[in-house]
């Protein structure tokens, strides 16, 4: 019991909690935008993949760090351009075109990967993005360490979650965009563009997605590994049905995420030897799934969510 | 759909993807008429080659009719890939010593351990769906993970072989209890026969029984089969068990009639393969024994040549989900007939 208390007082903890949730806030905010503009991306976990690699490569080549994080954001939005095709104007399955995105783009980026760097047994690393470390601040007590020694990417994510919120909340295009996801033969009634509204949130929800799998590449680690995802994307799927759809709720979810992850971690150090580790390893998805069954009854999907539009069709 | 289209988009989406694939190869470097001389020979090249992409096929025609049976009641499962390990897990559980018996009792034995663990993965997915409303997307990719971290701690624990080394893997399946292979000193089992047999039991369970007409209703329209008086959550457990089952025997064919023992790498992703194999099929149990076909033989013939030209062998997972992209477009050519003609005189 000491030790729990230990562990929920300690700096390094809630630095490791806000360090897990970083990827998760980029791909909850993106999967967010999506689902409330009425399309569910299941090419998520694919699109982290891409992120990933093209971030983490683009700097291998040579560029500067924030090059790769633009090139990372590009490719998800390559990949969320498809999927806004197939879905939007095509009106196709979502479910099915978004597995199809999933298993296109992890290809894409292993194979990529692999022609690139044929033979390699360990794999290149690169300079990854170092801690923020803001004089002063930095030397602050607890929120020193917890808040101003993260990296670039974290401040990045939070800032995000702002400025969706800012946008969905306060903004007439954010009206916009909650309306073509409820309801849009009322957005078509008023003279905006469905296909273009839904498109635009595919594709800029997708770039998201991309730079949650770059924060892995070029912060969390520094350098790619295949299955380096493991089902982050999914989770945010889960994630973003536990926020309601709000950025705010979003930022919480993950943040509840990446304590749970910490303190497992931490537990597995202390009773390691009780409990075989793999049992540490099943939680994050185990999380998911009760978090999901709690507010599966009363979740509030975009009503529209999973229906195609077609101009002039009712 | 008409007929005909059912069978042509299909077959253009596959070769759609293969002549995209000239792009990643040039991209290699490797030298494309070659290369793709070198996958037909890869899967039609000998008797040894063409048993062996007809082995690889086998657990596609499950996983295949697994999502082609639950996607028909727009039951999402995705989780072929977990529930296959379960199906694994079963089959080694009850076909490495537990008991013994003839193959005549072993045989169906481990087939039907592995099919109920198969089911019973999809009904956790179901329930949840039905008594709580989560979505079963999310459940049943979820469960993909915890249950492959789940065989790897039974590899580990329990399920360990003594005898292997240090590996974590199973015991071996008991002679009586192993799929009995169909050519002299060939790999091809009698999986790929029971999975024929499987595609033919669906079809005709879904086209002309009752319970298939209720499932496939539930899939057109939930609210008018509930309004019609069909238990629209009843069948939706049903179609979990049956989707469920299939998923678990590509499991029990894998470890029983090809490896002999399981491991935690024993499924290149058949159970996300399976949901491209169901959508070329549109959906069709039937279609499903030639998609997985077309399937095993992209995996087959893109190793082989992947192997002899030095390109990563993750071109044929790259082909494959180019394959379901371009069916979903043709699928939607098939939906909107496109007419040319001049626009008429104003």
């Amino acid at each position: 019991m000491i030790d729990i208390l230990q562990i929920f007082l300690s700096e390094s903890f809630w630095a490791a909690s806000l360090r897990i949730a970083s990827p998760l806030i980029f791909g909850v905010l993106g999967a967010l935008l999506c689902e409330r503009a009425g399309v569910l991306n299941l090419g998520i976990e694919g699109i982290f993949v891409v992120g990933a690699m093209t971030g983490w490569m683009t700097v291998w080549l040579g560029a500067p760090l924030p090059v790769g994080v633009l090139a990372a954001a590009f490719s998800g939005a390559l990949f969320g351009f498809l999927h806004s095709v197939l879905t939007v104007p095509l009106g196709l399955s979502q479910h099915v075109s978004g597995l199809g995105i999933t298993l296109f783009a992890s290809s894409l980026a292993s194979f990529t990967y692999r022609t690139a760097l044929p033979q390699v047994s360990s794999p290149p690393r690169i300079e990854p993005f170092r801690s923020l470390d803001v004089p002063i601040l930095t030397d602050l007590p607890f929120f020193g360490p917890v808040l101003f020694q993260q990296t670039a990417l974290t401040w990045l994510a939070l800032i995000l979650v702002c400025v969706v919120w800012w946008i969905m909340d306060r903004t007439p295009l954010g009206v916009a965009l909650k309306a073509v996801g409820d309801n849009p033969e009322a957005v078509n009634a008023q003279g905006l563009s469905v296909i273009r509204l839904r498109m635009g949130a595919v594709v800029v929800g997708s770039s998201l997605m991309a730079l949650g799998g770059a924060f892995l590449t070029m912060s969390a680690f520094d350098a790619f590994f295949f299955g380096m995802v493991n089902g982050r994307g999914w989770i945010c799927i889960a994630l973003v049905i536990f926020a309601s759809w709000q950025p705010g709720k979003a930022l919480i979810g993950a943040l509840l995420f990446g304590m749970f992850d910490a303190l497992q971690v931490r537990l597995q150090t202390e009773a390691g030897a009780l409990v075989p580790p793999q049992v540490f390893l099943m939680m994050p998805f185990i999380l998911s799934i009760i978090a999901l069954v709690i507010v599966a009854r009363r979740a509030d999907y975009p009503r529209a969510l999973l229906t195609p539009w077609f101009k002039g069709q009712r | 759909m008409r007929p005909w289209s059912a069978i042509l988009i299909p077959v253009v989406a596959g070769l759609a993807a293969l002549l995209l694939s000239a792009i990643p190869l040039a991209f290699a470097g490797a030298p494309i008429l070659p290369a793709y001389a070198q996958m037909v020979a890869g899967v039609f090249g000998s008797v040894f080659t063409a048993t062996e992409t007809l082995t690889r096929a086998t657990p596609l025609i499950f996983t295949g009719l697994a999502a082609a049976i639950a996607f028909r009641a727009r039951f999402w499962n995705i989780g072929g890939e977990g529930q296959l390990y379960l199906g694994a897990l079963a089959a080694v559980w009850v076909g490495t010593g537990m008991i013994d018996g003839p193959p005549i009792l072993m045989i169906p034995l481990v087939l039907a351990a592995g099919a109920v663990a198969g089911a019973v993965g999809l009904l956790g997915p179901a329930l949840l769906k039905t008594r709580f409303g989560a979505d079963e997307v999310v459940t049943s990719l979820l469960l993909n993970f915890i249950i492959l971290i789940f065989v790897q701690m039974m590899l580990e624990g329990p399920f360990k072989d003594p005898m292997g080394l240090g590996w974590p893997q199973s015991e071996p399946i008991l002679d009586s209890a192993a799929l009995p292979a169909l050519v002299d000193r060939m790999r091809l089992h009698a999986g790929f026969l029971i999975g024929i047999a499987a595609a033919f039991v669906a079809h005709a369970v879904l086209a002309y029984t009752v319970w298939g007409f209720r499932a496939r209703a539930v899939g057109d329209n939930a609210t008018a089969a509930r309004h019609a008086g069909i238990g629209v959550r009843r069948t939706i457990l049903g179609v979990a068990i049956a989707s469920g089952a299939c998923a678990g025997l590509a499991g029990v064919s894998e470890v029983a009639g090809l490896k002999g023992y399981l491991t935690s790498d024993l499924s290149p992703g058949f159970g996300y393969a399976g949901i491209v194999v169901a959508m070329l099929a549109g959906l069709s149990p039937i279609g499903v024994i030639a998609a997985s076909l077309f399937v095993a033989s992209v995996f087959v013939g893109a190793d082989s040549m992947s192997r002899a030209m030095g390109v990563s062998s993750f071109l044929a997972d790259l082909i494959v989900s180019m394959s379901l992209i371009c069916m979903l477009v043709g699928g939607f050519f098939a939906r909107f007939r496109l007419r040319l003609r001049a626009a008429p005189a104003p």
